[in-house]
């Protein structure tokens, strides 16, 4: 058997008195592609935040590739291999979007804190900050202060960042929030085409996406996973659908149709 | 005995004016977030005030009225001033003191002169109150003690049993909550920053003619104020006060201390005469506060009592 | 992919323009100035404006490029300047022997920057762990304990008097014996030159990016592999390392250091200067030292009031205008070649009418109220006017226009953000 991409032993996580995580286990393979749902606050959040280093596990084992990095800066936790994007866009606003890309890319590319190179001259940097612009379709607007995008290409950005360097396990917080459906649908594409042969950790609210793209589906409630597996067994699962009430219960099922 | 005694009380004197001054910083700081860079202006600003007012009537008059007038120049340049800069952050907000500090400075000269001005005790408290040990110890001192402690008082008073206080406490832990109570955010801001000012000023007015008012006395006294609210953990009145005495007793004490570095390191070799050895530790006075405040910042970033980091 | 690379990295032709030219007209202007027969004491002043333009550039590595204010900037410079004082004394005492005895004068700012980059690599360690207030507040507190400390060790500061030295000692470097004021103006040129390339280069570096980066938002570079304190650290030691360089400048330019060098009043000053140049450019700095020495060395003579007249305007920079005199500048720049340039040129005659106007008052209210603090029965008589602090001329001309000022700057304000 191959050694899991990222493996969750037993974590925990408190704020205060406050048990945001509550004992979470979770395993997702080599190329998979994993999906993380569940009800407002329930955590999703808080576990990324966990696994890439914002936080620190108050018990608990966080393993990538093998390796443990609970409690391990975020910068690190990023060396190894992980990257990931924010639920509420976490861009370098004063800087333009080609900058952006370009300082994503400047770890992964080798030129670590180099204070004798000159960003121009390295054709490699330049033709990846491009080749990751083109890919998302920023290529336009590479020269626009961050700070000036609409809100859907902020979230793309937040997404080209994200994918910029090579890291091979990525995490995407609710990258599709708030978009129209046309951006949801060409947003979902560019995930696809750019997490493939990658292990992606997506949360998300938008069940056609979720069951568009995951290979397997979490549920997390209250800190705890309630159900882990292939989309059809989550879609039939009755504790699944006892915690999503209502409308979210019928977002279920439609998201299963779709 | 004799230099322990007088240093103690001097230095309790001195810490407490510090801890007038920090108060007002700190109340300031932990609800508005601005560190405010001229709030030794203030300081000044009233000891000028106050020798003003006593030139024109009388030192009583002047004790009230010159904290209230710096009260008042704080709240004008509040809502003039910081409220426009704050959209752009508090480094804007920083900067923006900074200026005022440097404005505040040069129009003192202007109107007051160059030199020191002859701000003098009132004559109603200018008697010896009781020899020790063969010295004399002025009454004004003890007066600056009841004047201090009363302030204190109050402070705690207003805090800790009126409806304004509570509104300010739940302020200090959760500074975003305010203005969720339904209180008039940029009023409570503006009284803030007026009151905090005006308690500098009050400083001012009994610590002017106790050392000396002079042009360059914010210049002297800002720094050692920053000193006190890092060290005694920003945000926290407490710390605030322990930190303001802490420094007050060592700096007065340090003064009065004429030994040497050879003196005390003269074990691991220090000699007399070599420039390290030298160095007495009255010497080294001026620079304690700031060596304390980065031995602070390095050791226990959150300061003595604090909550955040700073 | 590789078009496409072209078509986003500038060319060669743009490149030229935008970063090649403007160095190269800047050096041509430092060439020829000593060439328009100007006098020893402009020839001064330049040399001040260029140790003046490197020092404030090293501090907006920090202020505009890393996002960290600074109280005691002067350290760096101080230190690096004390230690080529001493060094200058070492070369004379070495009398052409021995390793101090080839060293030229002339490559005193590689010393003040190798002592500057020390001092950051020492000082910077505790400093750069937390960014913003508390970052500010330490770098006061440095500057204090500095400042004071340097009084205690007098074989290394010199006490009150500071230490001098003799720059027409040791070895000559292309002839140049560093006497005349014209060679010294030479030795300064090159070197703020340098100084300007150098750290124009530097916000090109991966290390320059990613100080605006940690800048912009510190946590995020955290998720693209980067450890923000050690960026700050990093470029904190290059701010002190070139503060140090403009020391090693001034150590031969002036041939003393005082302990007041190290003080908060050195570092606030370049503050404001910086500021008031605009930090958000490039050469925002350049603009800000030369007008703050130019005030300083000429402004001085005129009035007692100019200290106060740089505290008004960096709070109107800081009220008014982030941008500073750069982002006017270059404001201007682009407005100038913009399709609306006529309307455009009609509203900055409206605001420069309305600023003249508020100048006028405040110009004469400071000059009369220093003559009358003075008390030397001197009296303010611009262009044959007497304005007495009594007379009713004065009242009306200090308080007339700038009523009028503001109300037309107000008014170009509200016809702005309506449109
Ligand atoms: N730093 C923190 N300190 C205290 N409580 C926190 C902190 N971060 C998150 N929480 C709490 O943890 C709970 C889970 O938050 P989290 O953001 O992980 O939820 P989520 O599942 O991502 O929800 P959403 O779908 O709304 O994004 C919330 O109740 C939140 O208030
Ligand atoms: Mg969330």
């Amino acid at each position: 058997m191959t050694e899991a991409a990222l493996q969750l032993i037993d974590v925990h996580k408190s704020f205060g008195h406050a048990k945001i995580i509550q004992g979470l286990n979770l395993e997702v393979a080599k190329g998979e592609r994993h999906a993380i749902i569940g009800p407002n606050g329930a955590g999703k959040s808080t576990c990324f935040n966990l696994i890439s280093g914002r936080f620190r596990p108050t018990s608990g084992r966080i393993l990538l590739n093998g390796k443990e990095v609970g409690g391990k800066p975020a910068f690190e936790v990023n060396r190894l291999g992980l990257s990931r994007s924010f639920q509420v866009s976490n861009i370098f606003a004063n800087m333009t979007v080609r900058e952006n890309v370009r300082c994503s890319l400047l770890y992964s590319q080798g030129h670590g804190y180099a204070f004798w190179r000159n960003v121009g001259s390295s054709r490699e940097l330049q033709e990846k900050t491009a080749w990751v612009l083109e890919r998302v379709g920023l290529i336009d607007k590479a020269h626009t202060p961050a700070a000036l995008l609409s809100y859907a290409d902020q979230r793309t950005l937040e997404i080209a960042m994200t994918i910029a360097g090579d890291a091979d396990v990525i995490l995407l917080d609710e990258p599709t929030a708030g978009m129209s459906h046309s951006e949801t649908e060409y947003a979902v594409e560019l995930i696809r085409k750019a997490t493939e042969g990658k292990t992606l950790v997506i949360v998300e609210h938008d069940m056609g996406v979720v069951f568009g793209l995951a290979d397997r589906i979490s549920v997390l409630v209250y800190g705890e996973i309630i159900a882990t597996g292939k989309p059809e067994e989550i879609r039939g699962d009755p504790k699944v659908r006892s915690a999503y009430l209502g409308d979210d219960a019928e977002a279920l099922t439609l998201g299963g149709a779709a | 005995m004799e230099t322990i005694v007088f240093s103690l009380l001097n230095g309790m004197i001195y810490g407490l004016l510090l801890f007038m001054l920090s108060s007002g910083l700190t109340l300031i700081f932990s609800m508005m977030g601005i560190l405010n860079f001229a709030h030794a202006s203030f300081y000044m600003l009233g000891a000028y005030f106050a020798y003003t007012i006593m030139g024109v009537t009388n030192f009583w008059l002047a004790l009230f009225l010159a904290p209230v007038l710096a009260g008042g120049v704080g709240m004008l340049v509040e809502r003039w001033g910081l409220r426009r800069v704050h959209v752009n952050g508090h480094v804007a907000e920083l900067l923006f003191t900074f200026g005022l500090a440097y404005l505040i400075d040069e129009v003192v000269r202007i109107i007051w002169g160059r030199n020191a001005v002859n701000y003098k005790v009132p004559e109603a408290l200018d008697f010896t109150l009781f020899t020790l040990y063969g010295s004399n110890y002025p009454a004004y001192r003890i007066f600056i003690l009841f004047v201090a402690v009363f302030m204190l008082v109050s402070l705690w008073y207003l805090l800790k049993r009126t409806r304004i206080g509570l509104i300010i406490q739940a302020a200090l832990t959760h500074p975003h909550m305010v203005g969720h109570l339904g209180h008039n955010v940029p009023l409570v801001f503006m009284s803030v920053f007026g009151a905090g000012c005006a308690l500098a000023g009050l400083a001012g007015v009994i610590g002017g003619n106790y050392f000396i008012t002079d042009p360059a006395m914010a210049v002297q006294m800002g720094p050692i104020v920053f000193v006190v609210v890092v060290v005694g953990g920003l945000g926290s009145l407490e710390g605030a006060f322990l930190a303001a005495m802490l420094i007050g007793i060592l700096q007065t004490s340090a003064v009065s201390i004429n030994a040497s570095f050879s003196d005390i390191f003269g074990f691991l070799g220090l000699t007399a005469s070599s420039e390290l050895g030298r160095i007495t530790v009255a010497q080294l006075a001026p620079t304690l506060p700031f060596l304390l405040l980065v031995l602070v910042l390095i050791a226990r970033p959150r300061g003595l009592m604090g909550e955040r980091e700073v | 992919m590789t078009t496409n690379m072209t078509t986003l990295a500038p060319s060669a032709s743009e490149k030229f323009t935008q970063r090649a030219l403007p160095f190269i007209l800047f050096a041509l202007l430092l060439i020829v100035i000593p060439f328009i027969g100007v006098s020893r004491g402009t020839l001064t002043l330049f040399n001040h404006i260029g140790i003046n333009i490197v020092f404030a550039l090293s501090y907006n590595m920090l202020l505009g490029r890393a996002g960290l204010l600074s109280f005691g900037h002067a350290v760096y410079l101080g230190l690096g300047g004390y230690f080529c004082v001493h060094i200058l004394n070492w070369i004379a005492d070495a009398d052409g022997s021995g390793f101090w005895g080839n060293v030229p004068v002339f490559s005193l700012p590689i010393f003040g920057f190798a002592m500057g980059a020390l001092a950051g690599a020492i000082i910077g360690w505790p400093s750069c762990r937390r960014a913003g207030t508390a970052f500010a507040m330490i770098s006061l507190g440095v500057a204090e304990l500095m400042s004071t400390a340097a009084f205690m060790f007098d074989s290394l500061f010199g006490g009150e008097m500071g230490i001098s030295g003799d720059r027409m000692s040791g070895p000559k470097f292309f002839g140049l014996s560093m006497g005349p004021i014209e060679q010294v103006y030479y030795f300064i040129a090159f070197w703020t030159l340098v100084g300007t390339v150098a750290m124009y280069a530097f916000t090109r570096t991966p290390l320059g990016r990613l100080s605006e980066a940690t800048r912009d938002n510190a946590e995020r570079v955290q998720f693209i592999g980067y450890d923000p304190t050690r960026v700050r650290y990093l470029v904190f030691i290059f701010a002190g390392a070139f503060a140090g360089m403009a020391g090693g400048m001034s150590a031969v330019q002036d041939e003393i250091f005082t302990p007041d060098s190290l003080s908060l009043i050195p570092s606030g000053a370049i503050l404001i200067a910086t500021y008031i140049g605009g930090i958000r450019f490039f050469a925002g700095p350049i603009f800000g030292a030369i007008l703050m020495t130019y005030m300083g060395s000429n402004l001085s003579d005129y009035t007692a009031g100019w200290l106060l007249y740089l505290g008004l305007m960096f709070i109107s920079v800081v009220l008014f205008v982030p941008d500073g005199i750069a982002g006017l500048v270059f404001g201007f720049w682009r407005g100038i070649r913009s399709p609306g340039r006529y309307a455009l040129i009609g509203k900055w005659i409206t605001q420069i009418l309305g600023l003249a106007l508020v100048a006028t008052s405040v110009i004469v209210v400071v000059e009369v109220a220093y003559r009358w603090s003075d008390g030397y029965g001197d009296v303010f008589a611009p262009f044959g006017f007497d304005l007495p602090h009594n007379g009713a001329l004065t009242w009306v001309i200090g308080t007339l226009p700038l009523l009028a000022g503001i109300l037309i700057l107000r008014r170009v304000k509200r016809t702005e953000s309506e449109a």
